[in-house]
């Protein structure tokens, strides 16, 4: 079938489709092939040289007929009212075949069993499962197994009797399915069919664009009635994700038209007042009038911006412009900062960049996979597809987790070590990994001479040589076995548990490293970053396909904030601010003197307020009061403050103490690039006017332009060429490129080829010789005492994304509508809590009250939760400590006690009141504007 | 800014670099760090407090650090803040 299809032959099928193996099940692929016997299904039968293959003839045509007649008697005849009407294969198929009647009738017509009375499962807030439509042809079962890796599907029954069922019988739901989607793009018929199409019927047109939500950067294909959106369907040639999805990015994109949203900007000179609805102009004027007053009155420092990596890269780009060039200061920040900052620092350090070596596409061809501190198949959805695609086709994986993570033991795929450590513990192992690799030879020492700095290897080997770095003695650190620790090391290194020295003589394997915030977000972060980077070098795994280094970003545009200058030490393309040569381009193309000197991080941002020396913000899209840790402590610095001006789509935690309200634009309303974790810069393509009137950038703009920095860009086209104008890693970066070929992976100049480099570190590390940095383990300074004898980790689920403004805003809910504790059955038991109670979780930052989930995921000692849910307050207990080079929070170690409740806490009493009041100013000001209007 | 904020920020900053084996480098190190990534006043703040014998809780090598390094991470009045 596929040399038919290269030669420009189609034959028909409806069980086969290009994202699938071959299955052979349907009949209708039937070819003759000169000198065989019979008339063999094409999709499964190789092509073979000199073979003679007629695929249309009369009897052909006569077997494809017969076989359709069997089909369509089982099968309604409402075409006409059908959802997929115009877009079914079956339909098509019928079409070609030339069917007239069926001789059997259809359904119960001539009295013969049928399916057509079979009853609907529209338990999935997002599709629904007919099974009266449904060919057998295994397509969905076989997407949900190959293509998304989850085996939730299966089709129940023997002969005529089969049907598609999720799990055991059970509804959708409520089986194991994880709505990715895959059965739905799958299907040929409407037996699994988007609720919103069936709503809205076939779209007719649609728009290329990039998913918003997680680091992966998913292609999709916005398909539309006019300025509405029908469906979004995975794009096969996005490269990130080729056609796969989750049920964030296919499905929960309903909080783009959720009537939260605000559309009007409003201003109040205090938090206590009513929000008033005002005019852009007058909104602007007011926050560039009050950011002057403030100066003015507190000092050129006093105030700052900050961005979300949500936020595209010409939006963060021109944030970061307004801040150092109108504000004349370099306070400027983003999320990222919470998140990857250390990542920046320790590759930055060690490679002499701030990024992944990889493409996702790289996992294909690893041998050994290492994750340590990520849980893709909750964070990085369709990463984690590609990689159990991997693991089944013989990959071998090693998890380095608290939680016994799903990727630890699912369907089809187990990892060969986990490396069940206690959290804070991360620097520890990853050395006594080192140790082992370099106790054991088992290191390529080929590459190490040719490719890394001599004197820092030679430094860090007598580092990791020590004996109180050798699994034995860090076991009771980490939590893990000593022999574990060994057969992880050497699986890595070897491709074996066992493997030697010699195995690796003979054949060394490709080991790759994938790591999430249970890295980066700990007091260690970017030592721990360095860690990883040190067992790349070690082992010869940089500089080509299947090996590498990759953080898996959070958000969509963690790569693309931090190099569009984001952070307050560095320009874009991260060069240090007190750099005058860079300096110099920079007020050149600007037309202003720029500070020399580093601005406030985030966190130093709220202890200044505190202290009374920062006294406004411009906050574009980010929800530093449910994100950022330790609660009380931002909304202490915020109250503080004199002007906090939020650009958002919601009147999110942070705008409750907001005195500008500046209502921003979704993903689907404005243009623009972001850059996922393979540096891979993707286009966001406007599919419907913003509902406020301007895209983000163009407010920005307004803002500027309001202090005196003149800003003329009539396209973030233009801005992007501005950006590459001035940053060397993005000289040959245009929307005209990314549109022509797809996307581009930066470094992508006149040293790159046309799309970019798609592996770093080829031939020779960015900075040259690639630099091993010692990493000397630190404990956390949050130990767990008497009064808090457990470990507090964090993290996410796969239904909600960050602080769940956008999901909580879809039917997302049916998964999950709040958070909860975890915490391990002996740890339940010792404390009298079952699961299900309500349990007061106490450090010494808070203490707030959740649910308790008792599972044996947990290990006794740690407990955990997620931050989706801004009642539950999980920030609240999270502590100020951070990572000693990033300040980047130390979200993952937090120690607390937890004990059994019937009410709570004192915060979320307060959070609630405080919530009720600021609805209710929100109310009084809307309703006002209605009045005036 | 919170004096103990500033210190165990500090401190955690010496932690990493004075597990390198040449002395006068991670001191040099701890220095560069400070000055690449602490805005003038919190780099003022912390060296006053020194001076004053307000910043006892600073471990040893971060002192010496500050100490050596003083002139070079004490904030001059920039020709951008004279300006300003």
């Amino acid at each position: 079938m596929r040399a038919a299809i290269d030669a420009g032959i189609q034959i028909p099928r409806l069980c086969a489709t290009d994202s699938l193996e071959p299955f052979g099940s349907c009949r209708l692929c039937l070819v003759e092939i000169e000198g065989r016997k019979g008339y063999p299904s094409s999709c499964t039968t190789p092509a073979a040289a000199g073979m003679k293959v007629r695929t249309q003839t009369p009897k052909l045509q006569e077997l494809r007929k017969g076989v359709m007649e069997l089909y369509i008697s089982d099968h309604p005849l409402d075409c006409l009212t059908c959802a997929a009407n115009g877009n079914c294969e079956l339909q098509t198929m019928a079409g070609v075949t030339g069917l007239r009647a069926v001789r059997y009738g259809v359904g119960s017509q001539f009295g013969g069993a049928h399916h057509l009375n079979s009853v609907k499962d529209e338990s999935n807030p997002y599709f629904t499962y007919d099974p009266s439509k449904c060919i057998v042809c295994s397509r969905c079962v076989r997407a949900c197994e190959e293509t998304q890796g989850t085996f939730a599907l299966t089709i129940s029954g023997r002969g005529f009797a089969s049907r598609v069922s999720a799990g055991m019988g059970e509804l959708f739901l409520d089986s194991e399915c994880v709505s990715c989607g895959a059965c739905v793009q799958a299907c040929p018929t409407a037996t699994l069919q988007e609720k919103s199409l069936i709503e809205l019927g076939q779209p007719e047109h649609s728009v290329m664009t990039t998913c918003a939500y997680c680091g992966v950067g998913c292609g999709f294909k916005a398909e539309m009635k006019g300025n509405q959106v029908v469906r979004m369907v995975p794009w096969k040639d996005g490269k990130a994700n080729e056609g796969h999805s989750c049920v964030k990015g296919r499905f929960a994109w309903g909080y783009t038209t959720h009537k939260d949203r605000i559309k009007q900007p409003m201003v109040r000179a205090k938090i206590t007042d009513p929000w008033r609805e005002v005019g852009w102009d007058e909104a602007i004027a007011y926050a560039a009038s009050e950011f002057r007053r403030i100066q003015k009155k507190y000092g050129r420092t006093s105030i700052g911006g900050i961005t979300s990596s949500r936020c595209t890269n010409e939006e963060t780009y021109l944030v970061q412009k307004l801040v150092r060039a109108a504000f004349g200061n370099n306070n400027t920040d983003t999320c990222a900062r919470v998140c990857h900052s250390p990542t920046g620092y320790g590759l930055g350090q060690t490679y002499g960049t701030s990024a992944g070596t990889q493409t996702f596409k790289s996992v294909e061809k690893a041998d050994v996979v290492l994750v340590i501190g990520a849980n893709p198949t909750d964070a990085h959805p369709v990463f984690a597809s590609r990689l159990k695609k991997r693991l089944r086709k013989g990959g071998k994986l090693i998890v380095a987790d608290p939680r016994t993570i799903a990727l630890v033991k699912s369907p089809h795929i187990h990892a060969e070590q986990h490396l069940k450590l206690l959290p804070g513990t991360n620097v520890a192992l990853l050395t006594a990994l080192a140790h082992v690799i370099v106790a054991e030879g088992l290191q390529n020492q080929a590459f190490i001479d040719e490719r890394c700095d001599a004197q820092s290897f030679s430094e860090w080997v007598q580092f990791v040589s020590r004996p109180e770095n050798s699994p034995e003695a860090m076991a009771d650190v980490c939590g893990v076995p000593a022999a574990t620790i060994r057969a992880a090391a050497r699986l890595y290194a070897t491709g074996k548990s066992d493997g030697t020295a010699a195995d690796v003589a003979q054949h060394r394997p490709n080991g790759a490293i994938y790591y999430g915030l249970g890295v980066t977000e700990h007091a260690q972060g970017s030592t721990a970053v360095m860690g990883i980077a040190n067992l790349a070098m070690l082992t010869g795994n940089i500089g080509r396909e299947g090996v590498g280094v990759n953080p898996l970003r959070g958000q969509n545009n963690v790569q693309g904030s931090c190099d569009m200058g984001s952070f307050p030490h560095e320009f874009p393309g991260y060069r240090h601010v007190s750099d005058s040569t860079v300096r110099g381009q920079f007020e050149a193309a600007w037309g202003v003197t720029l500070d020399p000197e580093p601005g406030l991080r985030l966190s130093n941002m709220f202890d200044a307020a505190v202290a009374g020396s920062f006294k406004g913000l411009y906050c574009n899209g980010e929800d530093i009061v449910q994100s950022d840790p330790d609660t009380q402590h931002v909304a202490a610095a915020l109250i503080a403050m004199e002007c906090i001006v939020v650009q958002d789509i919601f009147l999110n935690e942070t705008a409750k103490y907001a005195h500008v309200f500046l209502p921003g634009s979704t993903f689907l309303e404005k243009d623009g690039t972001f850059t996922n974790a393979e540096r891979r810069i993707s286009r966001v393509r406007r599919v419907m006017p913003p509902l406020a009137g301007f895209a983000d950038w163009e407010i920005t703009v307004k803002l500027a332009n309001a202090l005196d920095l003149p800003m003329h860009y009539a396209h973030p086209s233009e801005i992007m060429t501005e950006i590459a104008a001035l940053v060397p890693t993005f000289h040959n970066v245009s929307f005209e490129k990314i549109d022509r070929l797809g996307s581009v992976q930066w470094p992508c100049n006149e040293n790159t080829p046309e799309a970019g480099m798609s592996t770093m570190h080829v031939k020779g590390f960015t900075r040259g010789k690639g630099r091993f940095l010692i990493t000397k383990y630190v404990p956390s300074d949050e130990k767990v005492t008497r009064k808090y004898p457990l470990i507090l980790t964090t993290g996410r689920i796969l239904s909600q994304y960050n602080v769940g403004a956008q999901t909580r805003r879809t039917q997302n809910l049916a998964w999950c509508d709040e958070d909860t504790l975890e915490i391990h059955p002996v740890d339940a038991e010792d404390r009298g809590i079952q699961d299900g109670n309500w349990v007061g979780i106490q450090s010494r930052a808070g203490r707030t009250v959740m649910r308790a989930v008792v599972t044996d995921r947990m290990q006794p000692g740690v407990v955990y939760t997620t931050f989706h849910f801004p009642e539950s307050g999980a920030n609240v207990v999270t502590t100020d400590s951070s990572d000693w080079a990033t300040n980047c929070p130390e979200y993952k170690v937090t120690a607390v006690q937890v004990t059994p409740v019937s009410e709570p806490s004192a915060w979320q009493s307060e959070h609630l009141h405080f919530s009720q009041v600021q609805e209710a100013l929100l109310e009084q000001g809307l309703a006002a504007g209605v009045t005036a209007k | 800014m919170d004096k103990d904020v500033l210190i165990r920020m500090a401190n955690s900053i010496g932690d990493f670099f004075e597990a390198m084996p040449d002395r006068d480098r991670a001191i040099a190190d701890i220095a560069d760090h400070i000055r690449k990534f602490w805005v003038p006043d919190m780099r003022r703040e912390i060296l006053d407090d020194l001076e004053a014998g307000h910043a006892k809780g600073l471990s040893e090598i971060v002192r010496v650090a500050l100490t050596q390094y003083r002139s070079k991470l004490y904030p001059a009045l920039t020709a951008h803040e004279a300006r300003s």
